[in-house]
């Protein structure tokens, strides 16, 4: 059963060997700075009793006033797992630093971010939109993307049919 | 006398055999020996993640039928147990068992596809893939008893699976895994010694342990590349734990043993399903939802939607192509606030340009069939 590391030991082992490199930490993840991801994954891959040396997902979240981006890394030779965030205040041009020269595998995950999110990842050795044409306007999984009338966003507050008031959308 | 060339492009695809649906590689040759490799792909996107934030829980369940369209059933596992995850319910004891049968046969079905179609793509011309979509019939006519339809199936439900498999199912799933192995000895017999499948397949599109590690390739590419990792044995879901199977793995991350895992885990996956068939409890299939509230007498049953409490959950299974996950983000209302589909298909190409620099235009037709993409799940 592959061991689930709580982001709360993750952050605790980062404050040992990193002192600013941690922002927050909660049970499902830790965040750090953007500013020293870079040597926090080299440390988490590295790391004798860590060893996180797959990239199993990395993906962007829209939290409207910033955004935050998700890392699941698994430990192959331990049989663990956990998540990293990190999170970008710039919402009009939020870039955060390319993990590619840490996992390879993050290329491909970057670039997708980057076309549907519109994250800039600095450092990425090709950053393209890969699923949509060149010259596309806007970045569509952003929640603001296709905007409401009365400015709502996208969204389920309600199943439609559900009692309550009238549907409104989300935001 | 020197004579003077310069680099020549050629695009594969999108619309050509080889490329197993509209997706285009671009590969840049010297003479016959690729320099560089690009990948163009898009054609298929829907925006099934920008889609699912707009539906309900239960109503994006279908979107997972149709990104990997050759292994539904393991589609909808990943992202109910997602959704399982996140609300915390479990499923009953017989949906378990249900849901580790499918996904057997399903990754039966889905290998039978992925061997014969690689099989074409070495040059055997049709006869192999002919008689492996033979038996991937038959497993598609055991999913049409079990749940009407054989591509898009629709099958698993948050909580449990949508209906229990009728009374003619099991004794057509017990002739179904008799009759199987004799055919897969078949086909090893005729594919795993023919010398033109060796020849084209063998040390071509090389990967390290160490390489496809880093580069996040999963599935039957990891283990071709010596590394014993299969998440139904890592962090087993369903009923895995309850059952004995072996990992098949490879010894030179080539071609060819992907394609030789690929066999083994076939038969691995028939040793499952036995298994299954006999050890599988009676009782529900489906959970009790916390949507179920009682209803004021004299009112309309109004339709409720599931509501996950605020959170996140990450839930991943191994598909026939690899490590399928599910990111959900709730923010305890009806639709996902984010839904993001780790796809093997589209991950296990990321190192596609350093398997094909330095092979030729007739290697990377073949490295790309021991990748196995599905462009459905590749452009989501």
């Amino acid at each position: 059963m592959t061991t689930v590391v709580s982001g709360l030991d993750i952050a605790h082992r980062l404050e040992q060997q990193f002192p600013d490199a941690v922002a927050d930490a909660a049970p499902e993840a830790a965040t750090v700075e953007s500013s020293s991801l870079i040597e926090v994954c080299r440390f988490l891959r590295d790391e004798p009793e860590l060893k996180f040396e797959f990239l199993s997902s990395l993906t962007g979240v829209d939290r409207l006033e910033h955004f935050e981006v998700v890392y699941h890394l698994t430990s192959i030779r331990l049989n663990m797992m956990t998540a990293l965030k990190i999170r970008l205040e710039d919402r009009e041009n939020p870039r955060a630093p390319s993990v590619t020269s840490v996992w390879a595998g993050a290329n491909l995950q970057e670039r997708e971010a980057y076309d549907l999110m519109g994250i800039v990842f600095e450092g990425h050795p090709d950053m393209r939109r890969i699923f949509l044409w060149d010259g596309f306007d806007g970045f569509p999984l952003r929640k603001d993307y296709l905007i409401g009338p009365g400015g709502r966003f996208p969204g389920l507050e309600r199943f439609p049919g559900e009692p309550g008031e009238p549907f409104a959308g989300r935001g | 006398m020197t004579i003077k060339s310069e680099p020549f492009v050629v695009n594969l695809g999108p619309q050509h055999p080889s490329t197993h649906g509209v997706f285009r590689l671009r590969l840049t040759l010297d003479g016959e020996k690729i320099i560089d490799a690009d990948m163009v792909m898009g054609y298929l996107h829907r925006s099934m993640e920008k889609l699912a934030e707009e539906r309900t829980y239960t109503q994006n369940i279908p979107f997972t039928d149709r990104t990997d369209y050759l292994s539904a059933m393991t589609g909808n596992l990943a992202y109910v147990l997602a959704v399982e995850k996140l609300c915390g319910i479990e499923a009953p004891e017989r949906a378990h068992w249900l849901r580790t049968l499918m996904c057997e046969l399903q990754r039966i079905a889905s290998h039978c596809m992925a061997v014969g179609i690689f099989a074409n793509d070495c040059g055997a011309w049709q006869t192999p893939v002919m008689h492996m979509m033979r038996d991937r019939e038959k497993v598609l006519d055991l999913f049409e008893m079990a749940c009407g339809a054989r591509l898009t199936l629709n099958y698993m439900r948050i909580g449990g699976v949508s209906r229990d498999v009728p009374a003619e199912f099991m004794p057509a799933a017990k002739k179904f895994i008799k009759e199987m192995p004799k055919k897969l000895g078949e086909y090893e017999d005729l594919l795993l010694e023919n010398e033109i499948i060796v020849e084209r397949s063998r040390g071509i599109g090389v990967l390290t342990p160490e390489q496809a590690m880093a580069y996040s390739v999963s599935g039957p590419m990891l283990r071709a590349s010596g590394v014993a990792w299969d998440i139904r044995k890592a962090d087993p879901y369903a009923a895995y734990d309850k059952v004995d199977f072996d990992i098949a793995v490879g010894v030179h991350g080539d071609v060819y043993d992907r394609f030789v895992v690929r066999l083994a885990e076939m038969r691995q996956s028939i040793h499952i399903v036995e298994q299954a068939l006999e050890m599988m409890p009676e009782g529900p299939v489906h959970a009790q939802l916390p949507t179920a509230t009682v209803q004021p007498i004299g009112q309309p049953v109004a339709p409720l939607a599931i509501r996950p409490p605020v959170g996140e959950a990450y839930g991943r299974i191994e598909s026939p192509r690899g490590e399928l996950g599910f990111y959900i983000v709730s923010d305890g209302s009806p639709a996902p606030f984010r839904f993001h589909i780790r796809s093997p298909s589209y991950i296990n190409l990321t190192p596609m340009k350093l398997m094909s620099v330095g092979a030729t235009v007739a290697d990377a037709i073949v490295i790309l069939g021991s990748v196995d993409i599905v462009v459905g799940e590749v452009d989501r």
